[in-house]
């Protein structure tokens, strides 16, 4: 197997010097009869062109983004990677390495960690980051839990315009911890009263911006209400790129920032692996989960890197700890920061602008479509369409037609009555071809 | 002689002391400043044409203030990370002993596969008909999974181990739930050798942690066990190999009180590389187990992460998988993502969209390659090399359980080390100079100065004749009190011994401009 070093004259040898003349003599603890003794009921090995062959058959069965007109969205985001990046994640050095645990060798990943930190703070006007969470849902969980944890209430309000699969993320974490959660009713047109479920019982408020279905809210009036009763304002992003347009969640008086970073750097992945961002103000740091990257020196005076505050965590604390949570989302973080490095504050807030033209005119352009309304006042890049028959519906028909049109509302919120509503994202990679393609078809359809 | 210009082409003269160079570089050794340090806030690497005709229609809610984020070009970048990374070790680079975290082989095979566009390039909300191959490839995992472990069925989508065991942890309470039991069933028993993940995942969800204590033999005692069962216990939460290195031999015994008991058997997989095509968890049984793909199945781990932790579960726990999960249907596959679309008694979502695909793809990759034959293979040959190590250096170091044989990890303790003035993090550190990772050190907590070494089934013979050669080494210098070498490293590596307090007394936790100088007198 070419994976594997030893030959049988190796192992003769090796067990010789052990003493055992077998190698089932060193499995003795295995109660014998439940030692197996047939192989397992799999295929045995392949070589790297069989198993090339096996997998692209299966890869060639999906559609990928880059080759069709793709409008798809909600919370993920098809972006251009520049070719940098990838070459550069796969350096043996940052591919192959492991947590930083040994800092005096792993300076390359914890410098990089410090870097992304600052840039996350910046990204999003908070004080400090971490070292990132698994993705942005998760993350909203944590921020919830933190947010338990320095108000001492247990009792979060989810915004209407929470992505649904966020929602669900902290509702089954909440209610596996007996924590109470109000989740207000689907907010198509961003105009929910959440002020009027702020009072001095609720630990925090989770505020998406832009939304699920667009639409870019206005924070500080949140902010203002919830800290007049003591409540943490949680502000969620699921793109990235909206924060180079964007007055940051921080200037509008966020407590805790938190969101998928996904479409700086990372694929589609099919939905993973992804990177959470998470910020805080400096006055909660000892109450934030994940791994923290901090400066010092070292013998010699030199400045350096390590993992820091991990009192807070699991290996020193156990059950007394922040949060169960040991690895953050390490590659997908340098992806992150190799891009936004690459970009730029000039680059960044251009592939904001561009994004968010290229929605406007989509948004112009399917208006004038019959049987297409479009539903947002505001927007970044994404919008909500009120079609005149069933979302899910017509997406099937256009996927047929060689065009991936969006998310039907009701594959997030079934039974919401909002089977007509379609999320439609459109970011830099679309072209004017693309949008064409999109209104003609739903012309069609429709 | 061709060499008409006077090039000196001799060794040069020998005994000169190293100079301090004027870059403080060392040849190939290079400093690199801060990405803050180097970047300009009007450079960008990348080229992008400024829309035309820019309207927002932002609500008057766009950014006013600049953003604080330097940028590089491309040459730039490129030069940034190349040089940090020089400044990691990596598997690539040499053995890597980290007990407890499998830092196996990496096949660049799996890369290629994971970025293969049907699977890198698709999105998690596409409709189902444009991914049946994503779906299928899911399924074929989940396949492997299941017929490995003999388990019913697998959750995909916890996104790391910790994760997956807060998944398997939630099916449990849903399950008592279910019964009626969870206003009673409570207590979760957790050894004092367990992974620190165990009691922190334990008690997020409420349960309280009531230790099982470690005995001399490494081992959990089932009559320990028994002692502590009761209507108020919920389940145990158990590794199996331990972190001792050790396979538990009442492992059955065990999960058969708990069972009579009327509670259930977590077992954390962390440790699963040892008995892969050897043992089926199910058969020992099992309730729910994490596997960790990033260190049985090979997919890499990055820095850090991203990890992938899918959960199996048994008949008992099945029911109460969370979305999503595929399912073969009349066309096709068929992804449940809504509690009310399951037939069974899902308890909820662990994450936004499906898991973590790209794992996936590359952990089915290791499997194919693999085989039943080499996977069983694999198992054997980790399993014998850590005894190996631990036959090359009994006599040297310290065995906390006797000289028996170990799983897929050794682990020794620092009695070896008595007066000699060296710790076990001094060893590490001279490891390091010697060209090595550390193993884990200081874990598990249940003997002093923990050494656990696991050099996985990716090493070679003569690699690991080397690195038993360097460690006796390392054992008779600390022996004939050669303290230096130890408590002053490490000398050789991109930094000296880094100050942990100073970073946690202070933390600086990003970089902040410099204040601006002030004017120099005269």
């Amino acid at each position: 197997m070419r994976y594997l070093p030893l030959s049988d004259t190796d192992r003769g040898e090796m067990l010789a010097r052990i003493g055992v003349k077998t190698v089932d003599e060193l499995f003795a603890d295995v109660p014998k009869n439940l030692l197996l003794k047939e192989p397992m009921d799999l295929p045995r090995r392949k070589g790297e062109l069989e198993v090339e062959r096996i997998l692209s058959r299966m890869s060639a069965k999906n559609i990928s983004a880059s080759s069709v007109p793709f409008f798809v969205g909600a919370g993920a985001y098809k972006h251009h990677v520049p070719a940098t990046v990838d070459h550069l994640i796969q350096r043996s050095e940052f591919l192959t390495s492991y947590t930083p645990y040994q800092p005096e060798i792993a300076q390359g990943t914890l410098q990089y960690l410090f870097e992304f930190q600052t840039q996350v703070a910046a990204l999003t006007g908070m004080e400090v980051a971490n070292a990132s969470m698994y993705d942005g849902s998760t993350g909203t969980g944590e921020a919830v839990l933190m947010a338990h944890r320095v108000t001492k209430r247990r009792k979060a309000v989810l915004s209407g315009g929470l992505h649904p699969h966020y929602a669900d993320v902290v509702r089954t974490l909440s209610e596996m911890s007996s924590d109470n959660v109000v989740t207000m009713q689907p907010d198509v047109a961003g105009t929910e009263d959440i002020l009027a479920q702020i009072d001095d019982s609720v630990s925090c408020v989770v505020v998406q911006s832009p939304d699920v279905f667009g639409n870019v809210r206005d924070l500080k009036p949140i902010a203002e209400k919830a800290h007049q009763h003591g409540v943490l304002l949680i502000a969620v992003f699921t793109e990235a790129v909206s924060l180079g347009l964007l007055a940051s969640p921080g200037s509008q008086g966020a407590d805790i920032v938190v969101g998928e970073g996904q479409s700086i750097g990372n694929a589609l992945n099919f939905g993973g692996p992804y990177v959470g961002l998470f910020a805080t103000q400096s006055k909660f740091l000892r109450q934030m989960p994940g791994r923290l990257c901090g400066e010092t020196v070292d013998a010699d005076g030199s400045r350096g890197f390590v993992l820091t505050l991990s009192t807070r965590e699991q290996h020193i604390r156990r059950d007394k700890a922040t949060s169960n949570i040991c690895t953050n989302s390490g590659l997908c973080s340098l992806a992150f920061t190799i891009h936004m490095t690459l970009l730029g504050e000039a680059g960044l807030s251009r592939l904001a602008r561009i994004n968010h033209a290229n929605a406007v005119k989509l948004a112009d352009q399917l208006a004038s479509v019959k049987g297409v309304e479009v539903l947002n006042k505001t927007f970044f890049n994404e919008f909500t369409l009120k079609l005149a028959k069933p979302a899910a519906e017509v997406v099937e028909r256009l996927a047929e037609k060689g065009v991936l049109a969006g998310v039907p509302v009701s594959r997030l919120l079934p039974g919401a009555g909002l089977d007509n509503l379609l999320l439609v994202a459109s970011t830099e990679v679309n072209t004017d071809d693309d949008r064409a393609a999109l209104c003609a078809a739903l012309k069609e359809v429709l | 002689m061709l060499n008409r210009q006077g090039r000196p082409s001799s060794a040069g003269e020998t005994g000169t002391t190293a100079h301090p160079t004027f870059t403080g570089n060392k040849a190939l050794a290079q400093i690199e400043p801060l990405l803050f340090e180097i970047g300009r806030y009007d450079t960008t690497g990348v080229d992008l044409d400024e829309p035309e005709d820019f309207k927002p229609r932002l609500g008057g809610l766009e950014r006013k203030e600049p953003i604080g984020l330097p940028g590089l070009s491309e040459p730039e970048t490129m030069r940034h990370y190349v040089r940090l990374s020089q400044q990691n070790y990596g598997i690539d680079t040499g053995l890597f002993p980290l007990g407890s975290c499998t830092m196996k082989h990496n096949a660049r095979l799996n890369e290629r596969m994971a970025r293969l566009p049907g699977f890198s390039d698709v999105h998690p909300l596409q409709p189902v008909s444009t991914v049946q191959g994503a779906l299928e490839l899911m399924n074929e995992l989940g396949r492997y999974l299941v017929t490995l472990t003999n388990m019913t069925a697998v959750a995909l989508s916890p996104k790391a181990g910790a994760h997956g065991e807060l998944c398997g942890m939630m099916a449990i309470k849903a399950a008592i739930e279910a019964k009626g039991e969870g206003a009673t069933r409570n207590v979760v028993l957790v050894p004092d050798s367990a992974h620190g993940t165990n009691p922190a995942t334990a008690a997020l969800i409420g349960f309280k942690v009531k230790p099982v204590p470690a005995r001399e033999d490494g081992w959990v005692h089932v009559e320990d066990v028994k002692e502590r069962l009761g209507p108020d216990v919920a389940a145990i939460m158990l590794t199996n190999p331990n972190t001792c290195g050790l396979f538990e031999p009442q492992v059955a015994e065990i999960a058969k009180a708990i069972h009579d008991a009327g509670a259930y058997f977590y077992c954390d997989g962390a440790n699963f590389n040892a008995i892969v095509g050897k043992a089926k968890p199910g058969d020992l049984g099992v309730d729910a187990m994490h596997i960790n793909l990033h260190k049985t199945f090979s997919t890499p781990h990055g820095g850090g992460g991203p990890g992938s932790g899918p959960v199996v579960l048994s008949e008992r726990l099945a029911p109460f998988a969370p979305v999503p999960f595929v399912r073969a249907g009349k066309n096709g596959f068929e992804l449940v993502e809504q509690e009310a679309d399951a037939a069974e008694r899902p308890f909820g979502r662990m994450t936004a969209f499906h898991g973590q695909m790209g794992m996936y793809v590359r952990a089915l990759s290791y499997m194919l390659s693999h085989g039943s034959d080499g996977m069983k293979q694999a198992s054997e040959d980790a399993v014998l090399n850590a005894n190996y190590i631990r036959a090359g250096l009994a006599d040297l170091m310290s065995l906390p359980f006797g000289n028996k044989p170990c799983m897929h990890e050794v682990l020794f303790d620092d009695a070896w080390l008595k007066d000699t003035g060296v710790t076990t993090l001094d060893v590490a550190k001279a490891m390091i100079d010697e060209g090595y990772h550390p193993m884990t050190m200081y874990f598990p907590l249940v003997v002093h100065g923990a050494m656990l070494i696991e050099p996985t089934e990716s090493e070679s013979k003569a690699s690991l004749d080397l690195f038993i050669a360097m460690l006796r080494d390392l054992a008779f210098a600390a022996k004939n009190g050669d303290k230096e070498r130890f408590t002053g490293a490490p000398y050789h590596a991109p930094r000296r011994r880094l100050d942990e307090t100073r970073a946690a007394r202070s933390p600086v936790l990003k970089w902040t401009p410099p204040a601006p100088v002030a004017e120099a007198a005269e």
